[in-house]
């Protein structure tokens, strides 16, 4: 293999797993404070729309951009409503989420699918990507504020009887987490294939769901962990390409194949359990217990 | 799960707009992606509109997109079924099987399977000769073609797509026996991202012309970015990629369509196979594009699409030898629509494996 060659392929990796690596960092960020969203797929969609909508109307990258990212406070903030102040189900909730968001971004878009746009260049985010998952690893175990997130995730009740806003500290994580599938789906409007059509995500939100329960809700290794998945998806890839043959359907389940064997793992030893998942995941808090 | 719901919820759209007159003909489209991809569905869809059109308020149509190739489909045609519907469009290969069971369940319902070879007395069948684009195509790419390898997108391992292969790669290397082409598996119909994924992989590996067989445009736009050259798939897709787009094989449902409406309301609708390529106006090339392709080779194209038209010319002329050095077709002859249609072959020269 030449060294062209390689690099090529890095290049492809990095482009391709990039909105990975942001939707799974924004519901890492949400499962850590014990809310699970899972919503990401309909976010990500709705964020990649608006941005994709305010490209062609405005043809300023920065309004797309802010517009994309105002999408996912709504939303998600929406969600946060539903399931902290009115605590709904926060499955049923989450799903419910994605399928409005899958009809709200095809309602959304009608008109302007098969608009041509010139298209961002992906470097920008696939660097901010990293940085970020440098950062709430910083932030999720050295700062006070990232230990506030963590302890709320762990037990929601102890964190509140110790003085800290419980409902707060989960609107903000949940925020944070809609944002970045946001810009997960904006990326993939605008950079990764710069077009709108629906459904276009096709299904990387259920990946990086997926990738945070491999990950074992840590941040490096849910990097790590979206490397693997995005680097063998183009592997198998240029394998084919040369001529190998492969069963295709094999690579295609191997995310979803990989995270169960995580699970199965880390399931398998009450303590590892214990270790791992936030302890207060997906569990409603009430304040006045 | 997710596809469930949202399969239970089309269901409820369907219903409430088939709150039609008694005496329309209801017509129901099963897709397999959105009418918004400008690929495949996109055209099925300008179909049912050209339908519409074309026989006004005897009939009303519905459709439902986004149904998977899985158990989903049974219950989608089965929905379109039980509400009314006299005659169904299922448009996707994979519903095949899918389409017969429910045609079992209402043979008073007619049921049109497109790409498909099974068919009952309510179940009709009917394909482009989409190889003969892929004729035309071969040939351009492989007089393009600097590099010698043309880079392949395809979808599922089905006769349909692997025919298109295999006319492809004759035409390539009857006018370029250098040609080689790379291909890559998706493993699915519609991914734009993926389909970007498997093109930028194959010009990194040398390839300078990008084919596909998926249906968004993400593999010619991305062909445009690295500037190399690409025909599209199913719609004209020229406005996505100016500069890289040569030629695109478009699917004309519409006259179709309107013809099998027709027969509903008049009654005369019966059971048939249907398989029509350029000469009955089914499979069009788009306008070869005049900045990229020298004017010879156009006139070549076209003299080509003329002589499959008049039956001069067929993409699986003999000599035809499989992988394994057999004769399939021998000189002289052409291969017949039994063996095209279940072909799941590559010809002699291909690299790789088709596979299972």
């Amino acid at each position: 293999m030449s060294i062209d060659l390689i690099i090529g392929i890095l290049n492809i990796v990095l482009i391709s797993t990039t909105p990975l690596v942001f939707a799974g960092i924004g519901e890492l960020v949400t499962e850590k404070s014990g809310v699970l969203n899972l919503g990401l797929e309909g976010l990500m969609l709705v964020g990649a729309v608006t941005g994709f909508i305010t490209l062609v109307i405005t043809g300023n990258y920065f309004y797309s951009l802010l517009l994309s990212i105002i999408s996912g406070v709504i939303l998600s903030g929406i969600f946060a409503f539903l399931v902290l102040n009115l605590m709904t189900n926060q499955i049923a909730t989450g799903l419910a989420l994605t399928i409005f968001g899958i009809g709200l971004s095809a309602m959304l878009g009608k008109k302007f699918g098969g608009t041509p746009i010139d298209g961002l260049n992906p470097y920008y985010f696939i660097v901010i990507s990293f940085l970020l998952v440098f950062f709430i690893a910083y932030f999720l175990s050295k700062t006070k504020t990232g230990l506030i997130v963590r302890a709320v995730g762990e037990n929601h009740n102890s964190a509140y009887a110790l003085g800290y806003n419980v409902i707060k500290t989960r609107y903000l994580t949940i925020i944070f987490g809609g944002v970045m599938s946001s810009l997960a789906g904006y990326y993939i409007s605008i950079c990764y294939a710069p077009m709108w059509q629906e459904g276009m995500t096709a299904g990387r939100g259920w990946i990086a769901l997926a990738l945070v329960v491999f990950a074992t809700w840590r941040p490096w290794r849910l990097l790590v962990g979206a490397y693997i998945f995005g680097g063998v998806a183009i592997m198998q890839m240029n394998l084919q390409a040369i001529g190998v043959k492969l069963p295709g359907q094999f690579f295609n389940m191997m995310p979803y194949l990989a995270t169960i064997i995580v699970l199965v793992f880390i399931s398998s030893n009450k303590l590892r359990l214990k270790l791992s998942a936030p302890s207060s995941l997906n569990i409603p808090f009430e304040k006045n217990q | 799960m997710l596809r469930k719901i949202l399969t239970i919820l089309s269901f409820l759209a369907v219903f409430s707009v088939s709150a039609a007159h008694a005496d329309q003909k209801k017509i129901g489209f099963i897709y397999i992606g959105p009418p918004g991809d400008h690929g495949w569905t996109y055209m099925h869809d300008q179909g049912r509109i050209y339908m519409e059109n074309a026989l006004g308020d005897s009939i009303s149509t519905t459709y439902i997109e986004n149904v998977p190739e899985n158990a989903d489909a049974v219950r989608a045609i089965r929905k379109l079924a039980a509400s009314g519907h006299d005659l169904i469009f299922t448009t996707s290969f994979n519903y095949m099987d899918q389409t017969l069971e429910v045609a079992k369940e209402f043979p008073d319902v007619k049921f049109e399977h497109a790409t498909g070879f099974k068919r009952m007395d309510n179940v009709s069948t009917y394909s482009a000769r989409f190889y003969e684009g892929r004729t035309i195509i071969g040939h351009i790419a492989g007089k393009m073609t600097k590099t010698n390898t043309i880079g392949y997108i395809v979808s599922f391992p089905i006769p349909e797509v692997i025919r298109g292969i295999n006319a492809f790669y004759l035409a390539a290397s009857k006018v370029n026996p250098d040609v080689k082409i790379k291909i890559i598996w998706n493993y699915s119909w519609y991914d734009p991202g993926k389909e970007a994924d498997a093109a930028n992989t194959l010009i990194n590996q040398g390839a300078d012309i990008i084919v596909q067989h998926t249906d968004s445009y993400a593999p010619c736009q991305a062909a445009e970015k690295a500037g190399v050259l690409a025909f599209g798939q199913a719609s004209n897709q020229e406005a996505f990629c100016p500069n890289s787009h040569m030629t695109s094989i478009e699917d004309i449902w519409g006259p179709y369509y309107a013809a099998k409406a027709q027969a509903v309301v008049d009654g005369t609708w019966s059971s048939e196979d249907t398989w029509q390529g350029f000469k009955d106006g089914m499979v069009e090339m788009s306008p070869y594009n005049t900045k990229l392709l020298p004017l010879d080779l156009i006139l070549e194209a076209k003299n080509m699409e003329t002589a499959i038209e008049n039956g001069t010319l067929h993409s699986f002329e003999g000599p035809i030898y499989n992988q394994a050095g057999e004769l399939v077709v021998k000189e002289g002859e052409v291969a017949d629509d039994g063996m095209l249609a279940s072909m799941m072959f590559y010809v002699q020269g291909i690299d790789g494996e088709v596979p299972q």
